[in-house]
């Protein structure tokens, strides 16, 4: 970076994020553009893109960024104007040119060397090249033939002293010389720059001495120079036949550059017109440029990670909500000092009117955490692209729900996972063309992303219309790896958990797309952090479908209190399917398998959570006592308590933070009496639960049950 | 203090000496802690025993909104077990960037500990775990020990807490 400019660098994490964002755009548009190529609006939301960028980026003195994303700019201002056609290698040069800005700017505390953007930089240049000779050239054939064609010219450009009162700008003729090709290098001419105190600002003392690298014929470059040839001096000469090869490469051009640049550098383009504006876009770009800081001093200059943009409606609601709080509470205290007989009513009165404002509160809160899951699925078009096409599949993705709303948090953790879902998809469950045609179905292949609501939890499904998991090799696989025992009698179910088990990979041989085996044990272990918890259901031939199931959000739990002895925890509703006191016929004790509840004809495991936390002050008679049904993933099992307290709202703590894990416990929450309450872990309840009932050997599903 | 001192020892010495420290009761024994390491001391309030815990490990109790555990000394060091009198406190410690609270029968003082009355742990033999002290404060006629409080309740150990070797400690 190389301006100090502290009131400016204030701006910079404004300025990472909104580039972020214009890269997602351009990413997004650009995927769009593939399939609805004419597409005006398109193209003009992408030329702003790239357009906003470029200005960002000179503001903070990103020049490599700037100067590249101008090329960008230029070529996607030829796509709008029709000159330049869609194509999907061009679409493609445009999305690795993409990738190209975004590494540079998340990087941008250590700029990259301007090498690294050579490659694409020439590849921009030759693709607006290509393009520029179509309308000069009728027939296209030639127009081809001639734009494989690059020649290097020197063009040495000593404008009169009088251009500047003759209403012509120097800038505009090299700009458009710039858009013929590529400028490898420029030098600046200074040698008619006068003393100082000699200088008049309206006379033009400076020349450019420059190589431009281009497809175009001479003749085409000195008309660039019509208008101003004539009180200036012009040399357009070609510079060396023989690098002209097809092929560009960052490479061959280095020696050729520095050959022709003394020690001006490049930037030096856009400098020397002084008080003449660049014409036509630039204009607009630096007038956009300039304005960027003075727009963001609303928002709040923040680090590049970890701040939200809030819509001020939103704070000013929270803003009066708090203040009606106040109120509230300044009401609570006088009614509770008042003597009158009435004190008590206007009090629950006073209290209630609280609970309500603080509930409201609450959730306004958490809403600014919420954001559409959109800001996932958006950056899966291009991740299937570009797989499908690295694993030569054809693969068309849908997506609904896009506007379900998750926590910020769990947003930003749930992306890898759910590009390794994705990715997964592709290589394993995606068939190529071939083997779909052969199995009877469409060879294009779908993916399908679904997000919704779903009981107080939010389930993302990643769905392909593949081969399926084939249950025989991955316990084949399982097996061979020790995971399981040849003995071991596994439900469809069970073996189809086992990808998620370390090491077992189901490709048939490993990609550099996936297939080493790590990764779907990384990914449950991710989303399980999350509170969260994947499940996998699989057709052989039909497909597989992963659905992951996450809270809403990470910090405030619905929950259900009960006691056991003298301590009372928390059950999450959501786990909940119901509470009984059973009757002795319902209860049954199975020899090694402990007991069992049967409810409407499902023999249940039953936990005695006294048992299993050994409490020793909690009811032992199950006569006497409550029986919670509890469910997770379509396992039940029934826990054995004292009594049910009733359901609130908590707010969730880590026993991590100051203790450590305790198996059974999700977490703490600090109850209504300001006594800490323990969440329990229904997931890992019911895992030891079932295995507990089954001699530790893996688990059945509700529907297997046993009788 | 002696010539048997090891360069160690004079290290924890040096650490120990020349600062602050609060002592505490425990079983009419004497103990201190680094005053710099106390947050604040409570009075004893009911606790939420965590299931299947080892013995030493109280409970968790609510520290103005962040869920602390709460150690108990007694059984820490395999001393006989005490009702909580009116005397009982917690003394809320912070180790590594663990907040924690410790039960003690009652607090006695806060004293400055000068080179004078520092001496290095007693050689009790392999028997006797002295690794969670860091040396002996004299005062007058009183004995007290200095506590190593990373060592006593500290972060490794809260960790392997959950094992029956570290449980019967």
């Amino acid at each position: 970076m190389s301006s100090n400019d502290m009131d400016v660098m204030e701006f910079f994490g404004v300025f990472m994020e909104e580039a972020d964002e214009h890269l997602t755009t351009l990413e997004q548009m650009l995927l769009h553009l593939e399939q609805r190529p004419g597409d005006r609006e398109l193209l003009d939301l992408l030329f702003r893109a790239a357009h906003s960028i470029k200005g960002g980026a000179a503001t903070f003195g990103l020049l490599t960024i700037s100067e590249f994303t101008h090329k960008l700019e230029s070529l996607l201002d030829a796509l709008r104007d029709g000159r330049v056609q869609v194509t999907a290698s061009l679409v493609d040069l445009l999305l690795r040119s993409t990738d190209l800005v975004r590494r540079a700017v998340s990087d941008s505390a250590n700029p990259m060397p301007p090498s690294a953007f050579v490659q694409l930089e020439t590849a921009l240049a030759a693709a607006l090249a290509a393009s520029e000779l179509a309308p000069s050239a009728p027939a296209p054939a030639p127009a081809a033939a001639e734009a494989e064609e690059l020649r290097s010219y020197r063009v040495e450009f000593v404008p009169g002293r009088d251009v500047f009162r003759e209403g012509l700008d120097p800038v505009m003729f090299l700009r458009e010389l710039a858009g013929l090709g590529t400028i490898e290098s420029v030098a600046l001419d200074r040698s008619r720059l006068g003393a100082l105190d000699q200088m008049d600002p309206d006379s033009c003392v400076l020349g450019w001495s420059l190589v431009l690298r281009t497809s175009q014929g001479e003749d085409r470059l000195r008309e660039t120079f019509e208008f101003i040839a004539d009180s200036s001096q012009l040399v357009i000469a070609p510079l060396d036949e023989v690098a002209a090869a097809p092929t560009v490469d960052a490479d061959e051009h280095e020696p050729a550059a520095a050959e022709a640049t003394p020690a001006e550098a490049v930037p030096a383009i856009a400098e020397p017109a002084p008080g003449s504006h660049p014409a036509g876009t630039s204009a607009v770009g630096s007038a956009k440029g300039e304005k960027r800081p003075a727009e963001a001093p609303g928002k709040a200059a923040a680090e590049p990670a970890g701040s939200i943009r809030v819509a001020v409606d939103k704070v000013d609601k929270l803003m009066n909500l708090v203040g009606e709080l106040v109120i509230n509470q300044s009401m609570v205290v006088q009614a509770a000092q008042s003597q009158s007989p009435d004190a008590m009513a206007r009090l629950m009165r006073a209290v209630s009117d609280m609970e309500r404002n603080t509930r409201d509160l609450q959730e306004r809160v958490m809403s600014i955490r919420m954001v559409p899951i959109s800001n996932v699925f958006n950056r899966v078009p291009r991740l299937v692209r570009d797989v499908a096409a690295a694993l030569g599949k054809d693969v068309v993705l849908e997506v609904s729900g896009q506007e379900t709303e998750l926590d910020r948090g769990l947003i930003e953790k749930i992306s890898d996972p759910m590009t390794h879902l994705v990715r997964n998809a592709i290589d394993h469950g995606v068939e190529t063309p071939e083997q779909r045609i052969a199995a009877g179905k469409s060879p294009r292949g779908t993916v399908r992303l679904d997000a919704y609501h779903q009981s107080g939890n939010v389930i993302i499904e990643v769905r392909d219309d593949g081969k399926g998991i084939d249950t025989e090799r991955i316990r084949a696989k399982a097996i061979a790896r020790g995971l399981i025992s040849e003995k071991t009698e596994m439900s469809q179910t069970d073996i189809q958990q086992l990808v998620f088990a370390p090491g077992l990979t189901t490709a048939e041989k490993v990609t550099d797309v996936s297939g080493r085996g790590v990764g779907m044990d990384v990914v449950k272990r991710n989303i399980q952090a999350l509170n969260g918890a994947v499940s996998i259901d699989s057709q052989l031939g039909r497909g597989t479908c992963f659905r992951i199931s996450l809270p809403l959000t990470l910090a405030i739990l619905d929950g259900l209190c009960v006691r056991v002895g003298s301590t009372t925890y928390v059950l999450p509703l959501t786990s909940i399917v119901e509470s009984l006191r059973p009757r002795p016929e319902q209860l049954r004790r199975v020899l090694g398998r402990g007991e069992l509840v049967v409810v409407r004809g499902l023999s249940l495991p039953m936990v005695r959570l006294h048992e299993r936390f050994h409490i020793s002050d909690a009811v032992t008679d199950v006569g006497q006592g409550l029986v919670v049904i509890v469910e997770y993933q379509s396992r039940q099992i029934g826990l054995l308590v004292d009594e049910l307290i009733g359901q609130s709202q908590v707010v969730i703590k880590s026993l991590e933070t100051n203790y450590r894990k305790v198996d059974g416990l999700m977490g703490a929450t600090i109850l209504g009496d300001g006594q800490v309450g323990l969440i329990l872990d229904v997931q890992s309840l019911i895992r030891s639960g079932v295995s507990g009932a089954e001699g530790g050997n893996g688990a059945r599903t509700r529907e297997e049950h046993w009788t | 203090m002696t010539a048997s001192v090891s360069p160690a020892m004079a290290g924890a010495k040096g650490a120990a000496q020349d600062r602050q420290y609060l002592s505490f009761v425990l079983s009419s024994e004497e103990y201190a802690v680094d005053i710099l390491r106390v947050h604040e001391i409570r009075g004893y309030s009911a606790v939420t025993p965590i299931p299947n815990a080892p013995a030493q490990v109280r409970g968790m109790m609510n520290l103005r909104g962040t869920v602390i555990p709460v150690i108990d000394l007694r059984a820490r060091f395999g001393m006989e077990g005490a009702e909580n009198t009116k005397f009982s406190v917690i003394i809320v410690v912070s180790v590594g960037a663990r907040v924690l609270g410790m039960v003690v029968d009652a607090v006695s003082d806060v004293f400055d500990l000068t080179a004078q009355a520092f001496e290095p742990p007693p050689e009790l033999g392999g028997a006797v775990d002295t690794s969670f002290m860091t040396g002996i404060a004299k005062l007058g006629e009183r004995l007290i020990v200095l506590l190593d409080i990373d060592r006593a309740v500290g972060v490794e150990d809260l960790s392997t807490l959950g094992e029956p070797s570290a449980a019967s400690a």
